[in-house]
């Protein structure tokens, strides 16, 4: 449209104008489009560029074109931690939506303290993951932590959960799901009040059980919601990492560690930024399918607006 | 029947969110009981102070505050402006590139900041801005997050409001400044929730970019804390854990109502 | 346009270069320390460096916190590569290599001010990780060995000899069975022994494989031998005490909360580094005893602990102040006091030659055990790429430990790994 603007048959004070729009337009996006460029754009590229660079200690870098991945490919490490990632994200996203679900439905409901209900379910998302690593570090430490001295209490035997490489992604994934779910309740929340209560009404009156209502009204009219908060889950799972900080450093044995986690380790610890290029091409690759998935084919088939 | 069935789930319900309660409640017992009781229940357990006056003296949590409230503030005043701008071009301007440019803002959206620590730390060393708090604050200053909350918000504005303002002669600044910003405010408060939560509890990045006291955030300083290799007992980490956390839990129990409709509100588009 | 900006910068640069000249006369130098074990080990360093300041005004030094070892090496290196490196740190004595093939930093014996005869007032055992080359390249601080701690109490309830901790492999495994205790439900309350597999795994691997005849490296720093059947079998002994003998938890043993778990009596014995010993001497509700670890061929302990290093970007002056504060902080008086405030040993004999040191090792004996035992120290695993060899084996002592693979898979695997990235050096 802008070129049929420019087109040299209109008036000179249109492309003037159209002129003046564009300047208007690109100096209001210009602090946006910088700063997006340097820490967005850029370091996508430069993560790319680097991946087929080698760094050599103390000395220059150097052009080794796949090296990098070939020894990525090789890397048992790697492999271990995208599939933990992959667990990881298998334990945490079905569970949180189930939860945020049950949640809603029954925030949404005229329940007895219903609003004491949401806050309770809620805080958890308020919450720095430092801080909850902390309370959940204690819960988990063997002996003397909450965990152990209930089952203790019971009479079952302690268990050293976080250095169980058999326990601690499930110690980690409850953790998480714990943290987010409350967050998830509040897009169904929504979801729920946009139902038109005239449909429940309806249904009661042709004395279908609430349970079918569900089933056969409520699901499926809550679908768009429960892929957009899928979406969101899988991202997340991808980008948190902040626990593995404070609780396991990733152990035992890099049972818990997840791709993120590994390139800060390789990066930061190792100072081997050519790898965690490389790395991070992996995460960029995963999340861009995942983002095209949303865009192109979600978006076209579910309109939640 | 029926009946019945509500008491049996509001029993579920209220089980569940005392379950999800727990660790917070047990955090704050730990908190303000001396440490012998940190892992004993006792109802006559004396409550105390100490804990917090021992973590406080022992790492300087009054810089770590000043340094994130200084982060959070400088973070979402920049990001108002950048996006308020942006959202503004967006949502009233026909101009050449607009699509391309809106979908490469949208690239942020999957591919955040968080995830390209390795190559942002080069960037922000080569501005020489490491280990201070706008090298924290700078990858997420433009956020195609609020961006997109409020070109969707300026779209609804109705044009005849816009041509009222043009009719007494204001100029796009104007009209930008006296309709769409005060007609944007629910959009604000929620994005700025939203944004001030998400900040205050970030922790990756500041821990990668700042080295000394003057810059690190109050979660990097939790974090060097409360490393179990310093040895210090848990109802001091937990005093410290509680502060941490504090300001922002003690501002989501009084404004309950707007926390979680801006989530709402930023959530749903 | 460009060049003006550039010309204008440069001004102004060189005006707040020579401002600073001018004002300030105090030399400026920033220091990365790590904290590894309890205690208020800050508050000692802080302590000293005021008072180093009050006798020294025109040298200023900041003490930055980050963690431990590894946390304090990766800050370093990631603020190195910012462009704003520390002209002086304590770090792993064993980031030698590392640190030299980043070029970060010189020797300390080419730096004016220290001279041979100081260099030489040290423990050999811990000036062997600082030579390379030909040169001294770092001096000993926060030095330690690991030493076995034992609850005496415990000992006594078992009707052991307090006065007498294990000696060997064999006895220690005897003594520990004998301190089990169990509560009705058979679930165990008290476990008898207890090596920390987090953290610093590969230092407690190390402590084994030397204690059984086994070298784990070698000199040049490009070549180990984690698969050697006396590695091997230093940790099937260790697996073995949780696995088979029941005396030790099974999974991995943090080493954060050991102190805690020793302290409140869940375990009677500990391995851990002296560096802890005033802290679990404040802590201690119980008599507890401190003795050399155990022998299989030998007795042994790897070294342990950190070092001062200085940075090659210091300027000269900032070099000579740097080794100006490592000398004061090294002098016998502040080590001895340095080790009664930690339990690190000090790291000079005439350090244990001061009146206040005499003094406290006549009342608490046990803060010479870790010294004593140099004597059988050996010097700890440092080779190249330190960082990523030692998570390889840390990794392999946590698969065994955790069971995930027997000692010899994971080993095996651990020897392939390294290799990998050791063959770059070679």
């Amino acid at each position: 449209m802008v070129s049929a603007v420019m087109s040299a048959a209109e008036p000179r004070a249109v492309r003037r104008r159209a002129w003046l729009t564009n300047a208007n337009a690109w100096l209001l996006l210009l602090p946006a489009v910088v700063l997006l460029a340097t820490f967005t754009h850029y370091p996508i590229l430069a993560t790319l560029y680097h991946s087929f660079f080698s760094l050599s200690r103390g000395g220059a870098s150097e052009f080794v074109g796949l090296e990098n991945y070939t020894y990525m490919l090789e890397d048992d490490v790697f492999w271990q931690v995208l599939r933990n990632n992959i667990v990881f994200a298998i334990a945490t996203v079905p569970t949180s939506i189930a939860l945020a679900l049950l949640m809603a439905v029954w925030v949404d409901k005229k329940m007895a303290g219903r609003s004491f209900l949401r806050l309770a379910f809620f805080t958890p998302t308020v919450l720095p993951m430092i801080a909850v690593a902390n309370i959940w570090l204690f819960f988990y430490t063997p002996n003397y932590g909450l965990l152990d001295q209930f089952l203790k209490s019971l009479g079952f035997a302690g268990h050293n959960w976080l250095g169980d490489p058999s326990t601690v992604m499930s110690c980690l994934a409850a953790m998480v799901v714990w943290k987010e779910a409350g967050f998830f309740m509040i897009f169904y929340l929504a979801a729920l009040q946009t139902i038109p209560p005239e449909l429940k009404e309806a249904a009661e009156v042709e004395g279908a059980s609430r349970w079918y209502f569900f089933r056969r009204v409520t699901l499926p009219l809550l679908m768009p919601t429960t892929l957009f908060i899928s979406i969101n889950a899988l991202i997340n799972s991808f980008k948190l990492v902040d626990q593995l900080v404070i609780m396991t450093k990733g152990g035992p044995n890099n049972a818990s560690s997840l791709l993120l986690y590994y390139i800060y380790e390789v990066a930061f610890t190792f100072q081997d930024t050519a790898f965690a290029a490389t790395l991070t091409v992996t995460l960029i690759a995963i999340l861009a399918a995942v983002a095209l998935t949303k865009f192109v084919y979600l978006d076209r088939r579910i309109h939640y607006q | 029947m029926r009946q019945q069935g509500h008491s049996v789930e509001t029993i579920a319900a209220w089980a569940l969110a005392l379950l999800w309660l727990l660790p917070v409640a047990y955090s704050l017992w730990s908190a303000f009981h001396p440490s012998e009781y940190a892992t004993r229940f006792d109802l006559t357990a004396p409550l105390t102070l100490d804990n917090f006056a021992r973590a406080w003296n022992q790492a300087p949590f009054a810089r770590y505050y000043l340094n994130t409230v200084t982060l959070v503030t400088m973070v979402l005043a920049g990001q108002l402006v950048v996006a308020t701008l942006a959202a503004y071009a967006f949502a009233r301007f026909r101009f050449f590139g607009r699509d391309v440019l809106f979908a490469l803002v949208l690239v942020q959206l999957m591919i955040m900041p968080d995830v390209l620590i390795v190559e942002n730390y080069r960037v922000i060393s080569a501005l020489s801005l490491l280990d201070t708090i706008p090298a924290i604050a700078l990858p997420y200053i433009a956020s195609a997050f609020g961006i997109f909350l409020l070109r969707q918000t300026f779209k609804s504005v109705p044009n005849e409001l816009v041509e009222a303002a043009r009719v007494e002669g204001a100029s796009s600044f104007g009209v930008l400044w006296r309709v769409f910003v005060p007609l944007a405010k629910t959009t604000y408060i929620a994005f700025g929730l939203v944004s001030v939560s998400y900040h205050w509890n970030n922790f990756l990045w500041p821990l990668i970019v700042t080295n000394s006291v003057e810059s690190r955030p109050l979660t990097v300083g939790l974090a060097v804390f409360g490393a179990p290799e310093t040895g210090v007992d848990w109802s001091v980490i937990t005093a410290a854990t509680v502060m941490t956390m504090g300001p922002l839990l003690l501002a989501f129990l009084l404004f309950q109502r707007q926390f979680v409709q801006s989530f709402m509100r930023a959530g749903i588009r | 346009m460009k060049f003006k900006t550039k010309a204008l910068l440069t001004a102004g640069l060189m005006t707040v270069a020579s401002l600073s000249a001018s004002v300030a006369q105090a030399v400026d130098l920033t220091m990365y320390y790590p904290v590894a074990v309890g205690g208020p080990v800050t508050k000692v360093i802080d302590d000293m460096v005021q008072r180093f300041q009050n006798e020294n005004p025109d040298i200023k030094v900041e003490a930055v916190y980050a963690g431990n070892y590894t946390d304090t090496m990766t800050k370093a290196m990631t603020a190195m590569k910012g462009g704003q490196p520390p002209q002086l740190s304590v770090l792993f004595s064993t980031d030698l290599f590392t640190l030299m093939d980043e070029k970060a930093i010189v020797p300390i014996d080419e730096i004016p001010g220290a001279d041979k005869e100081w260099l030489n007032s040290f423990y050999p055992a811990f000036m062997e990780n600082g030579r390379a080359e030909g040169k001294t390249w770092s001096v000993p601080f926060q030095r330690s060995t690991i030493v076995l701690y034992y609850n005496k109490d415990a000992f006594k309830e078992a009707g052991l000899d307090p006065e007498k901790p294990p000696a060997t492999w064999a006895e220690m495994v005897e003594v520990s069975k004998k301190l089990v205790k169990k509560d009705a439900s058979g679930n165990v309350t008290r476990w008898g022994v207890e090596i920390p597999s987090t953290g610093y795994g590969y230092w407690m691997l190390q402590a084994l494989a030397i204690q059984n005849g086994q070298k784990l490296m070698n000199e040049a720093g490009n070549q180990v031998s984690f698969n050697a059947p006396k590695t091997v079998e230093a940790l099937q002994y260790w697996v073995d005490l949780a696995a088979k003998e029941g005396v030790m938890p099974k999974g991995a043993v943090e080493w954060g909360t050991l102190r805690t778990d020793f302290l409140e009596g869940k375990t009677a014995m500990m391995w851990h580094t002296t560096g802890n010993l005033t802290a679990v001497k404040e802590g201690a509700k119980f008599n507890f005893g401190v003795a050399m670890l155990p022998a299989k061929e030998r007795r042994g302990s790897p070294t342990g602990g950190g070092n001062f290093y200085v940075f090659k970007s210091a300027t000269p002056e900032q070099q000579q102040a740097a080794v100006k504060f490592i000398r004061w902080m090294t002098a016998p008086e502040r080590a001895a006091e340095w080790s009664i405030k930690t339990g690190y040993v000090a790291v000079t004999p005439a350090a244990y030659e001061t009146d206040v040191m005499k003094n406290y090792v006549k009342e608490f004996p046990q803060a010479v055990v870790a010294r004593d035992q140099l004597e059988h120290a050996v010097a700890e695993l440092s080779v190249h790429d330190n960082g990523r060899i030692y998570k390889i084996v840390n990794d392999a002592v946590q698969a065994a430990v955790t069971s995930t693979q027997t000692p010899q898979e994971a080993l095996d695997s651990a020897q392939k790994q390294s290799e990998r990235v050791l063959s770059r050096y070679k």
